[in-house]
């Protein structure tokens, strides 16, 4: 049984402008222990969908379908249920992790009451497991930060606090929204070195949300691309990055820069992300695609199984897969 | 949730099609769009012209006093269209239609006045302390706290009393205060233009500071100084207000809606409710019309703040 | 911290003496003796006065005397009106009573500002957000000097409820017309800003950080979101604070509650310079140390600030 499963997930904001369709039909499961990629460019849906599966949506925002964690269904779980699991058996990390943190109060604090608050544990113990966590993220001096601020530590130091507590509780699934994205290169690498690490020492299934290929062909077992608040196409990271047989795969493979190809210019995906209160009534990629046809316009195809991937396109693979070859 | 905010901007049709639309004519489409704020420049519009032409309404003038109803005034002095005393009279049988004409002139004439004062003097100080900075801006805005942790109120009454109580003295203490805020915002405003790529593209091409304040600085924050400077006005007349209702502003026959407040609050237990009642009434409606008009124009002018 | 109220204190000296010095220097510069009167005084009368009142010393000497006595003994020097009455006594006499209502005033704009913004907030687009929200715009157009009269007219005139003046050596009825005359305007800038505040808090990433842990939203708030919210409350309680000691003349003179601010006006109208001056500075040093409180509450609040 798969650890978490999504059935045709909805997520939908009330706006002055209409009601806006931020996710669509989504459906994919995490199995225990494996990591899932999700790419796509931002507004795509991406972020909104970790946020429904934690419960955090915005004010104005509702979600639909069928969130199961663990054997339970999220969707219409009452805050009190919700607020047993989150922190503890399912945590998220943020993309910006210098305001993620409160700045107003000590690490140690921030640290203790997530563990004292699903374990029932004392302080002391509570700072005993937040000190060994630390350690484990490879903070120096874990004791003494503890009574430090956010701001007295850098960009990379918080991330790896904010991941510190997110494993406090040793959690089945880790959900990281754009980890790295806030953070320098160099300190990117380190990030994702200790994520993986982490994650294998505990066992942890991961959610990783990106919008970086580039990090996710060494991380992650398997990937799902997301446009318009839909899937265009998942399956194994290997056999999606080897042959990608989606037009928005493809264009996205080659918009990122690579070291072993010659490469005169880096290319672009043309036009601009879907407005998303206007979506097109067929494939909300269907204006940008280079593979484009009259059915396109007015009927978004089914998501159907393609060797080991699954698809969501009119054309037929073979002529998609000859442009990425090119 | 934040991440709502940036997903609703990433949303706004008009910046995915980017069409080209100018400020100003953006600005306006958001204000038409708020009614209260359209009413509420209409009912100013309305107050205005009350101030200017209604005088001519009414064959009194704000001195005369009506004798034939002297002596009775809680049982005849009252609204009456008969006798053209349409707001009433006052304790002394003066008309108070006139006289609060004449109040409106002086309470909005004292909002656009001291508004203008920290228009002028306020962004020139706050622009100039912001962009030059260093110590300059330091010492600059170190004079503005300290200003600013005086009670002034005590100081502006101190002032009138000994300089006489006339109407210049009030604009000279309500001028030499209303600036304060308003040089602080401005110098926010501009420390955070200053730091812009365009202004430094213009520093390193070579263009001369007063040009770069008058060209690139003083464009950029004429909206907030206008947004400031509209809620300015209402809090100008609340002040003056204060200082008339203690009989310290403006004297005799001349008036203001806190002087016409104050005497008909003194006269509340004497049976003329309309002493109090009108000029409250024009206080409170020019007030509310104010701020709602502050905040349709922020609204209108300030988008990030939707 | 230590040092940072120390430096704080040596901005606050100077710009009190400043005040000091700049009030008395117009006091000097006004045209007009406070003695003289349509009839004229005999020059001999006037010689003697002067003498009373130390006027015929030098204007350095005068101000380093008159400096000194206030540094030295909170000496204000005599009433130029109330021939046998000092400064110091009508301070005395007037400033308890104004102290007893300014303090509930603040007191209640404080709890009933933060409380109502901050659950206008929680509640967001709710009855009670909109209510609040209307509360807090009409609170605008009602100064104190608006209230006042309005409170009486209601509570006095037609209900017959509460008194419309008067003290009474503070008895309960007598306090709350005055209190709430003079705190709801700043009642309601107070909840104005807490409201925005909160909201703004609300939608920073830590309390969502904070929600993502599966603390229950009672604790989000009072642990993560209150402590950032106060602070623009705290920086407009400095303001705040100026106001309602300007407003408390309103109420003193309205509700007749023999408070400083009669004095005041009245000294005012009088010309009586030295009550005016001794009030004044008095107001400025109380301004003055309630600025310096806020400051280090402010530092104490946000660790960001080094001392």
């Amino acid at each position: 049984m798969p650890l978490l499963s999504i059935d045709n997930l909805g997520v939908a904001f009330e706006t002055p402008d209409g009601e806006v369709q931020a996710v669509n039909g989504l459906s994919f499961a995490v199995e225990p222990g494996e990591t899932l990629a999700i790419v796509g460019e931002s507004g795509s849906g991406k972020s909104q969908t970790a946020f429904a599966t934690m419960g955090l949506l915005a004010r104005n925002g509702h979600a639909t379908g069928r969130v199961t964690f663990d054997g339970r269904d999220l969707i219409g779980l009452g805050e009190r249920e919700l607020n047993r699991i989150r922190g503890d058996a399912m945590s998220m990390i943020f993309q910006d992790p210098m305001t993620s943190l409160n700045p107003y109060l000590k690490i140690g604090p921030q640290m203790t009451e997530i563990f004292q608050l699903h374990k029932g544990v004392g302080r002391r113990q509570a700072r005993a497991e937040a000190v060994r966590m630390l350690d484990a993220v490879r903070i120096p001096d874990a004791r003494a930060r503890l009574d430090q601020y956010p701001h007295e530590f850098s960009g990379g130091m918080r991330q790896r606090i904010m991941i510190a507590m997110a494993l406090l509780c040793r959690p089945k699934l880790l959900i990281a929204d754009e980890p790295t994205t806030a953070l320098d290169v160099t300190v990117q690498a380190q990030i994702l070195k200790l994520l993986a690490e982490i994650r294998a020492e505990f066992g942890t299934a991961m959610i990783l949300i990106t919008h970086d290929l580039g990090i996710v062909a060494d991380t992650c077992d398997r990937t799902l691309v997301m446009y318009g608040g839909r899937v265009m196409e998942r399956g194994p990271t290997d056999t999606l990055f080897a042959r990608p047989s989606h037009p928005y795969t493809v264009g996205l493979m080659r918009a990122v820069p690579r070291l072993d190809v010659d490469q005169d210019d880096l290319l672009t995906i043309p036009g601009e992300p879907p407005d998303m209160s206007r979506l097109p009534g067929g494939c909300p990629f269907a204006p940008r695609c280079a593979h484009m046809r009259e059915v396109c316009r007015d009927v978004m195809p089914p998501l159907e199984p393609y060797g080991a991937l699954h698809r969501a396109c009119h054309a037929p693979p073979a002529e998609v897969e000859t442009e990425a070859v090119r | 949730m934040s991440d709502v905010t940036t997903a609703e901007a990433h949303l706004d049709p008009d910046l995915l099609h980017g069409k080209g639309r100018s400020l100003w004519a953006d600005a306006r489409r958001r204000f038409l769009g708020n009614k209260a704020a359209v009413a509420s420049l209409l009912i100013l519009a309305l107050v205005a012209l009350f101030a200017l032409f209604g005088q001519f309404l009414t064959p009194w003038s704000n001195a005369e006093i009506d004798w034939n109803l002297l002596g009775a005034i809680p049982q005849e002095g009252g609204p009456d269209l008969e006798t053209r005393h349409y707001f009433g009279v006052d304790e002394t049988g003066r008309d108070l239609y006139a006289r609060v004409v004449q109040g409106t002139r002086i309470s909005l004439a004292v909002g656009i006045v001291g508004a203008l004062i920290s228009v002028v003097v306020g962004t020139a100080y706050g622009a100039v302390a912001g962009y030059v900075g260093g110590k300059t801006d330091n010492a600059m805005m170190r004079f503005v706290d300290l200003m600013m942790s005086i009670p002034y109120m005590f100081v502006l009454i101190l002032l009138l009393v000994i300089f006489s109580r006339s109407i210049i003295m009030l604009f000279v203490g309500i001028g030499l205060i209303s600036w304060l805020d308003m040089a602080r915002i401005a110098r926010g405003q501009t420390l955070s233009i200053r730091n812009t790529e365009y202004v430094e593209a213009a520093r390193a091409i070579g263009v001369s500071t007063p040009m770069i304040i008058r060209r690139h600085i003083v464009p950029n924050l004429i909206g907030v100084v206008i947004v400031y400077a509209t809620l300015l006005v209402p809090q100008m007349i609340i002040f003056e207000s204060f200082i008339s209702f203690l009989g310290l502003g403006v004297q005799e026959p001349a008036t203001s809606w806190g002087a016409l407040i104050n005497q008909g609050a003194a006269n509340l237990r004497n049976g003329t409710p309309w002493m109090l009642g009108f000029p409250l009434a024009f206080f409170v409606v020019s007030l509310f019309a104010l701020f709602f008009l502050g905040d349709g124009l922020r609204d209108a002018l300030d988008p990030k703040d939707r | 911290m230590t040092s940072f109220i120390l430096r704080r204190l040596a901005v606050a000296i100077p710009t009190l003496l400043a005040l000091i010095v700049f009030s008395f220097l117009l006091m000097e510069f006004s045209p007009g003796s406070p003695f003289a009167t349509e009839r004229g005084i005999p020059p001999a009368v006037m010689a003697n006065l002067e003498a009373k009142y130390g006027l015929d010393r030098s204007l350095i000497e005068r101000m380093g005397i008159y400096v000194w006595n206030i540094v030295s003994g909170f000496d204000f020097g005599p009433s130029f009106s109330f021939s046998n009455r000092s400064v110091n006594d009508i301070i005395a006499q007037g400033f308890p009573v104004t102290l007893t209502y300014g303090f509930w005033s603040f007191v209640v704009a404080v709890l009933v500002g933060v409380t109502l913004g901050a659950f206008a907030a929680i509640r967001h687009n709710s009855v009670l957000d909109y209510a609040a929200v209307g509360v807090t715009v009409g609170a605008q157009v009602l100064p104190n000097f608006v209230m006042a009269p309005i409170l009486v007219l209601v509570f006095t005139l037609w209900l017959g409820w509460l008194p419309g003046g008067g003290w009474q050596g503070g008895q309960i009825e007598y306090i709350i017309l005055p209190v709430i005359a003079l705190s709801t305007s700043y009642m309601a800038s107070i909840a104005r800003i807490t409201r925005s505040s909160m909201l703004e808090t609300l939608n920073a990433g830590f309390v969502r950080t904070a929600r993502a842990k599966g603390l229950p939203m009672r604790r989000v708030i009072l642990r993560h979101a209150l402590k950032p919210a106060m602070l623009p409350v705290v920086s407009y309680l400095g303001p705040a604070f100026v106001g309602m000691i300007t407003g408390s003349v309103v109420i003193d003179v309205f509700f007749s509650t023999g408070g400083i601010g009669q004095f005041f006006v009245n000294s005012a109208l009088s010309r009586d310079y030295s009550v005016i001056l001794g009030i004044t500075i008095l107001f400025g040093a109380l301004t003055i140390f309630f600025n310096l409180l806020v400051d280090v509450a402010y530092a104490w609040i946000d660790p960001k600030i080094r001392y």
